[in-house]
């Protein structure tokens, strides 16, 4: 333990000293404009990276050092912006959160865009769908009556009641490592039913038999098939699956 | 976002940003945004504009710190009726933690005066307002990089016509996903751009923190006010630019050296692990010094955790210790977490009124900040401890955006945007086909904690850059020089054309400059060489003017009735100068009085 904290504090004074090793990432490219016109290609660099390095500091290095054109979105860098999901070695994964000593360095890490949104650049994917899901099922607190001059009052157990589903980052893994939405992309996802429940179950809201409505429909919350592919896939950690048949629940008990 | 809700039932509003809207960095905001609530214990907002105007070390515009006091309550309450899920105390009402600087009574002990969603306060904020985006249907250019502020007269050309104002007509942008160049022509446009952590190597800053906002408005020639001061967050997870909160200690959580001393009692006596930031950052790098490091290397201090009952941890810090044991692989239940200051925020910015509401116009005079542009949010109260922020930044975002809603319904008249030229001049620029050189060169002149012209919270880790004749380092020179448009190759992908990777230059050269010349020791601002506060030659606000060459020195004209040549230091780049210049202390009912905790 030490030593790794040992590698981390001074990763540029003491380069040398570093358990670092060699990484090769073989990664799943789309590149309209280049040579390779409409088709896409698998692409391998090999970087050296330090013990504790991610898999974002690995593709940053390819992009700063060898190849520019590499494309990739990413913000925060610690997995709370929601921003570079994508399937590590098959897996929907954060790739700052993914340390490359965790996904076997010694063969090829392979790196592809999330599955069943449609690829703009590499590893670069169309969000407007899955954002559209979410949008319709009515993501905001809903509330009648005049306004309280101070806050709502709220139990402590009231708001344990959704905690879980309000860690979301909207970053698509688990949605789209779902295979009902693989299929045809019509199924509002688990994203949105997270969504929906964060809401559904907030004592101060007053929308959930609205929000019920809509993912009764026929590609909604039915149609998941329990594969908790989606639980696995969160980074957050949220019981995806638990929440959704949470909702499912209540769309037969009508209790909220 | 704050300030589109307000103005988008009204008048059509774009919401322009480089990211999705939930991934800016404010989500990366753990701990909580204070207001003087009193829901759990006495407290009120004079007390808290006290704790803003101490922890800045008197540098604070007092009016703007008791503005920002008493309206950081509304802003709060606003939050939880959009739905923001707060924790909640025994009553039901938002529960309130301890955190640094904040006390009761003028410094008598810590106050709880933090409101908190568990360690994800800014991850909320950020989700609530985007969930009212939605449900009022505001219109977003996500994933659009703005480029320039195009105004009618170009200020760092040192030009405007007796009499005139300035006013800004729109942006630049350029679309990430088609590589299109487009101009939003606009009557009012709001910057909140985020921070500059980007321009160091180690921060907790995201990678897209790179101060566009304060870089585009510098170029057309407004000044940045207090660059100098850059605050170092006390507990970063050592190497690693990730933040555990202040709210940690808040909790109970304590520091401790090699010893397992907890050396914050000897520091600051009253209040001890939760003195503000800048202290505690000083007194860590201390302790590394003197030989009680933690860790082999002895680089480090120890955040604990241990004697707190894990439910408590998983209840009020989920987020941060899944940190430590994700990146370090440590079990916070059981072991301290290696700590060290990181640089986490811009607490200078780009120069605004400060006055309040529709008092401020007769202020905008020739060369005064630009009509049509309003600043951030947090420049109003410069320099007040971070932790302010959030509430802050809320409830004046919202009435900059009800203010634009009034004045635009008042103002007919769309003044004529030169936007085309500045659009060819964007369209024609060549990206770098590697900026990330450059910015590596930058960074490294930059680089650790502690190695940025000043010895300020000390180096605990890390290198030292070149020293220059007094010691200090010399950033000005070690400055990576400009590309010129053109210089570079094509780059290879949609590009980040022309100046979008020089972005963070300009604030190193600001920073750089404005350190080297406030000669004392104030608040996050720390010289081995002047290691005491001047409040006779230095309480005063550092502005800093881009000019070309070509203009007279040290312009008085340049520095909008603002006490000029104060600084009278200027430094060449390029056909530019930074022209240093400054600006009254607003001080109400507050002497300055030793800082002590
Ligand atoms: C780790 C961390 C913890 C913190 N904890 C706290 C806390 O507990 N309490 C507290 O009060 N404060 C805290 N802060 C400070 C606070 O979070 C920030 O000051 C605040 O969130 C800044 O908000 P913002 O809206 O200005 O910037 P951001 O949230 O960073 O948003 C900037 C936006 O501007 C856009 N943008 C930037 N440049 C361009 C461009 N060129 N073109 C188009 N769009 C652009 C970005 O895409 C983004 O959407 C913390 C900060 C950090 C880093
Ligand atoms: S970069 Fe923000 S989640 Fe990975």
């Amino acid at each position: 333990m030490t030593a790794t904290l040992e590698s981390t504090a001074a990763p540029e004074a003491k380069a040398g000293e570093i358990p670092s090793f060699e990484v090769t990432l073989r990664i799943r490219r789309y590149s309209p404009e280049s040579a390779h016109g409409e088709e896409p290609y698998w692409d391998e660099f090999t970087v050296l990276a330090h013990g504790t390095d991610r898999v974002l500091d690995a593709l940053h290095k390819i992009k700063w050092e060898h190849d520019g054109s590499l494309t990739f979105r990413r913000s925060c860098a610690h997995g709370v912006c929601g921003s570079d999901a994508m399937r590590i070695n098959g897996r929907n994964r954060l790739a700052c959160k993914t340390l490359l000593k965790d996904v076997n360095p010694d063969k090829p890490i392979t790196v592809e865009p999330i599955k069943g949104l449609p690829v703009v650049k590499d590893l670069v994917v169309d969000m407007e769908p899955f954002f559209a899901s979410y949008r319709e099922i009515m993501p905001f607190l809903i509330t009648s009556g005049n306004e309280p001059s101070k806050e709502r009052l709220q139990s402590a157990e009231q708001r344990e009641r959704f905690d879980d589903t309000t860690k979301c980052i909207l970053c698509a893994a688990c949605t789209s490592s779902c295979p009902v939405f693989w299929t045809d992309g019509q199924y509002f996802g688990p994203a949105a039913i997270v969504n929906a429940h964060r809401f559904i179950f907030d004592s101060r809201d007053e929308g959930a038999t609205q929000r019920l409505e809509i993912l009764n429909d026929k590609e909604g919350v039915w149609r998941c098939r329990t594969t908790f592919n989606c639980t696995e896939a969160c980074p957050r950690g949220i019981e995806v699956t638990k929440a959704i048949q949470e909702v499912k629940r209540a769309m037969i008990t009508r209790a909220f | 976002m704050r300030a589109a809700l307000e103005s988008s039932g009204t008048v059509r509003t774009a919401v322009i940003s480089k990211l999705y809207p939930t991934r800016s960095h404010t989500g990366a905001a753990q701990g909580g945004m204070c207001a003087a609530l009193a829901n759990v214990e006495e407290d009120n907002w004079e007390w808290h504009t006290f704790d803003t105007v101490k922890g800045g070390d008197y540098l604070v515009d007092q009016d703007a710190a008791e503005i920002m006091a008493k309206e950081a309550i509304d802003a709060v309450l606003d939050l939880e009726r959009m739905g923001l899920p707060f924790n909640r105390t025994p009553e039901g009402r938002i529960d309130q933690r301890r955190f640094g600087g904040h006390t009761r009574n003028h410094g008598e002990a810590a106050v709880r005066r933090s409101c908190y969603a568990a360690d994800r306060t800014g991850h909320m904020i950020l989700q609530t307002l985007y969930q009212q985006c939605v449900k009022q249907d505001v219109e977003f250019f996500n994933e659009f990089y703005v480029l320039d502020l195009i105004t009618d007269h170009d200020l760092s050309a040192g030009e405007v016509p007796e009499g005139e104002t300035v006013t800004a007509t729109g942006v630049v942008a350029y679309d990430l996903a088609t590589g299109e160049i487009h101009v939003f022509q606009a009557k009012a446009i709001i910057f909140a751009t985020g921070g500059a952590g980007k321009i160091f190597k180690t921060t907790s800053n995201a990678h897209t923190l790179t101060g566009d906002g304060m870089a585009l408005a510098y170029r057309r020639g407004l000044p940045l006010e207090d660059m100098e001061f850059f605050q170092f967050h006390p507990t970063g997870l050592a190497g690693l630019g990730i933040l555990l909160s202040e709210a940690a200690r808040g909790e109970g959580g304590i520091l401790r050296n090699a010893d397992g001393e907890r050396f914050m009692e000897r520091y600051a006596p009253t209040i001890k692990d939760l003195a503000p930031r800048d202290i505690v950052a000083r007194s860590m790098a201390n302790e590394v010094r003197e030989g009680r490091g933690a860790g082999p290397n002895k680089d480090y201090v120890l955040l604990d955790l241990t004697h707190l009952e894990p439910a408590h941890i998983d209840a009020k810090l989920p987020d941060i210790t899944e940190f430590a044991r994700t990146y370090l692989g440590i079990e916070p239940y059981t072991e301290p977490v290696p700590g060290v200051p990181h640089r986490a925020l811009r607490d200078g910015a780009a120069s605004r009124r400060t006055s309040t509401r529709g008092a401020a116009r007769q202020h905008a005079r020739r060369q005064g900040p630009v009509r049509g542009r309003r600043g951030r949010l947090r420049e109003r109260a410069r320099l007040q401890p971070s932790r302010h922020e959030l509430a802050a930044r809320h409830q004046r975002l919202r009435q900059a955006g009800r203010s634009h809603r009034g004045g635009l319904r008042r103002d007919r008249v769309v003044h004529g945007a030169p936007g085309e030229p500045c659009r060819e001049r964007h369209r024609a620029a060549r990206g770098d086909a590697q900026p990330s050189r450059r910015r590596a060169r930058g960074r490294r002149a930059q680089g650790a904690p502690g190695d940025d012209g000043r010895q300020r919270a000390g180096v605990p880790h890390g290198r030292v850059a070149e020293p220059g004749p007094r010691g200090h380092p010399r950033p000005a020179e070690a400055l990576p020089r400009r590309v010129g448009p053109g210089q570079g190759p094509a780059v290879q992908h949609r590009p980040p054309r022309g100046d979008r990777a020089r972005v963070p230059a300009r604030h190193r050269r600001g920073h750089g400059l404005a350190a080297l010349n406030r000669k004392e020791s104030r608040g996050g601002h720390y010289r081995e060489d002047f290691p005491a506060r001047d409040d006779a030659n230095y309480m005063l606000h550092t502005m800093a003017y881009r000019r070309p060459t070509a203009a007279g020195a040290a312009d008085d004209r340049l520095v909008d009735g603002h006490v000029a040549g104060y600084f009278d230091h200027v430094e060449q780049f390029d056909g530019y100068k930074v022209a240093l210049g400054s600006k009254p202390v607003t001080q109400t009912r507050y002497e300055p009085m030793e800082r002590k905790y």
